[in-house]
């Protein structure tokens, strides 16, 4: 009897769980094993006595430019965390490029731009090549210099950014929008297959935020490298983009920019648990 | 003092090595530097006193001992330092410049106790605070440039991680480098430069030699690469000078290297503000 009735009570958990779960199905997504890219299946996390991130699954296909939206304090630079290998899961698994997340070493195919603030001090000394040239580091492997045509790649990623002319200069000696491009160069010299910015547009002036997704839609499509963007900013969700992903601890919606675009205001805010704008 | 270079077997093992240090120090004071890790540097020199005075009085007390290079024991407890320093700072993650007092009073406390239970090395011991023109030997020669390989060899191979590392480590450990063992090398390099350096400029003096040269050729130079070759040129500079006037005025080599290098440091300074000066006077 006592069976029966923890039975039933776990019964009636699991039903509220799954009508709880994901408001949106990840409806309208053909989902092609061979191209996912990330793949995240039911990860938790939490620090010490916080629950950071609940059951998130969520998956990027290749070519996919998709905005990763949510507010301070959602838990998306820990899933970044998890998907870039600095922390591990408490549960779920994290899988890359078809490998599980431990197992991956070919981390140069994911180029990773932070945010502008808290990549390095502004007095370092170093000049826009060197710090473009930095980005082989991991694919020309330990103990081995870099090779001698780094100069000429470094050169070329640079002009894939619009920044070539600026290549002896001091990093430091740049505003915010130049720095950002910079590094952007700096993660395609080791041709990532995939990007990963972090708030990439926080500290850089009005003007030039959307010159700057102008190079992110151009090196989505032209070059075929999958996006993701993380950011706490509605507005950021510009048309070009994608797929929208909604995630405060866990993943409240994932699909296309037009849906995400139908979606009634007071969702997000409920999701958000303030008044959010969209802007078209 | 050239001829007499030729003539006296000490002041050539003094002068080689000063030369040496002059490299060494500045080039991987450079990482220490925009890493912020100068005063580690610091914490490193007075845990190496602990090894030298233990030395000394190990030599005096034990006869089998007695010509024990101090140099030695030295490395060993600068080494040791650095391998807990990087335990301490892990430890205390969200307050690493813990270590550098615990340390640095553990280093001084150690050697405070060998210097009283030991009596009389003070002239010797003199010479390993404030450095000596006459007391290096061939074999603390031998050890400087055996030092010396080993810092050249390790950042001709890891330059790259050092670099990525310095400049922006979070992307350095996103993209897969190994931070960890990295960072702990680059510490037992330094804790070896340190204890190389003692002999020459002293080891109150070490981590100057480490951070001045650099600290000027930070305001100089537009990329790392640069800034190298600036630190080593002005390190060189204070040594040569620090050493020749050291001899001939009878000095201890640590005190005129550092006095050296705060002049070209304070030179560099003026001259880079003078310049600016000049240079928007010209558009005006």
């Amino acid at each position: 009897m006592q069976a029966f009735v923890l039975y039933k009570a776990l019964h009636v958990q699991y039903i509220i769980v799954m009508l709880n779960r994901n408001d949106f199905e990840l409806e309208g997504r053909d989902v092609n094993v061979q191209n996912v890219q990330i793949d995240i299946r039911n990860v938790s996390f939490q620090y010490e006595y916080t629950n950071v991130l609940n059951d998130i699954s969520l998956q990027v296909q290749q070519g996919d430019f998709l905005a990763l939206l949510g507010p301070n304090g959602s838990g998306k630079s820990t899933l970044l965390k998890l998907i870039l290998g600095l922390l591990k899961p408490m549960s779920g698994e994290v899988n890359l490029f078809g490998e599980s997340c431990d197992k991956f070493k070919k981390r140069e195919w994911i180029g990773y731009v932070s945010q502008k603030s808290n990549a390095f001090n502004s007095g370092f000394p170093a000049t826009v090549r060197e710090v473009v040239r930095s980005g082989l580091t991991k694919k020309v492997g330990l103990f081995k210099r870099l090779p001698k045509d780094a100069n000429a790649r470094a050169e070329a990623a640079l002009k894939l950014v619009g920044m070539e002319q600026f290549i002896d200069r001091n990093i430091g000696a740049l505003s915010g929008g130049q720095q950002q491009r910079v590094f952007i160069a700096r993660a395609l010299i080791s041709e990532p297959k995939l990007l990963i910015l972090d708030e990439p547009t926080v500290g850089i002036d009005h003007e030039n935020v959307q010159a700057f997704y102008d190079l992110l839609v151009k090196l989505n499509e032209e070059q075929g490298i999958t996006m993701v963007l993380v950011t706490h900013d509605v507005n950021t969700v510009s048309n070009r983009i994608s797929h929208v992903a909604c995630l405060n601890q866990k993943i409240h919606f994932h699909g296309f920019r037009r849906e995400f675009d139908t979606l009634p205001e007071e969702k997000l805010n409920a999701w958000y648990g303030h008044a959010v704008r969209k802007v078209h | 003092m050239i001829e007499a270079i030729f003539n006296y077997e000490f002041l050539q093992n003094a002068f080689f090595s000063g030369l040496i240090i002059g490299v060494i120090a500045p080039l991987l004071g450079v990482f220490i530097v925009v890493r912020r890790l100068s005063l580690i540097a610091d914490a490193l020199s007075h845990v190496t006193l602990a090894g030298i005075a233990g030395s000394l009085y190990l030599s005096q007390s034990v006869p089998a001992l007695a010509l024990l290079n101090p140099i030695y024991l030295g490395i060993v407890a600068s080494v040791s330092g650095s391998i807990l320093i990087e335990r301490l700072r892990s430890l205390y993650k969200h307050y690493e410049e813990l270590a550098i007092p615990i340390i640095m009073s553990g280093g001084i406390g150690l050697s405070a106790i060998f210097i009283s239970m030991a009596q009389g090395f003070n002239q010797d011991l003199m010479s390993y605070l404030f450095g000596s023109v006459s007391a290096v030997s061939r074999q603390d020669l031998y050890v400087v440039i055996g030092i010396a390989v080993v810092v050249i060899l390790f950042l001709f191979f890891m330059f790259k991680e050092l670099f990525l590392l310095s400049f922006d480590d979070e992307f350095a450990k996103a993209s897969g480098i190994p931070a960890k063992w990295v960072h702990l090398a680059f510490m037992i390099v330094t804790a070896l430069v340190i204890a190389a350096s003692m002999r020459i400029v002293g080891i109150l003096l070490v981590s100057s030699l480490m951070t001045l040269p650099v600290a000027a050729a930070m305001r100089v130079a537009k990329g790392f690469k640069q800034a190298i070759i600036y630190a080593i040129v002005f390190g060189e500079l204070s040594v040569i000078i620090g050493l020749v006037s050291a001899f001939y005025l009878n000095l201890a080599p640590g005190g005129t290297i550092v006095v050296t290098s705060i002049v070209i440091l304070l030179v560099v300074i003026f001259g880079k503000k003078m310049s600016l000066l000049m240079a928007s006077k010209g558009v005006n």
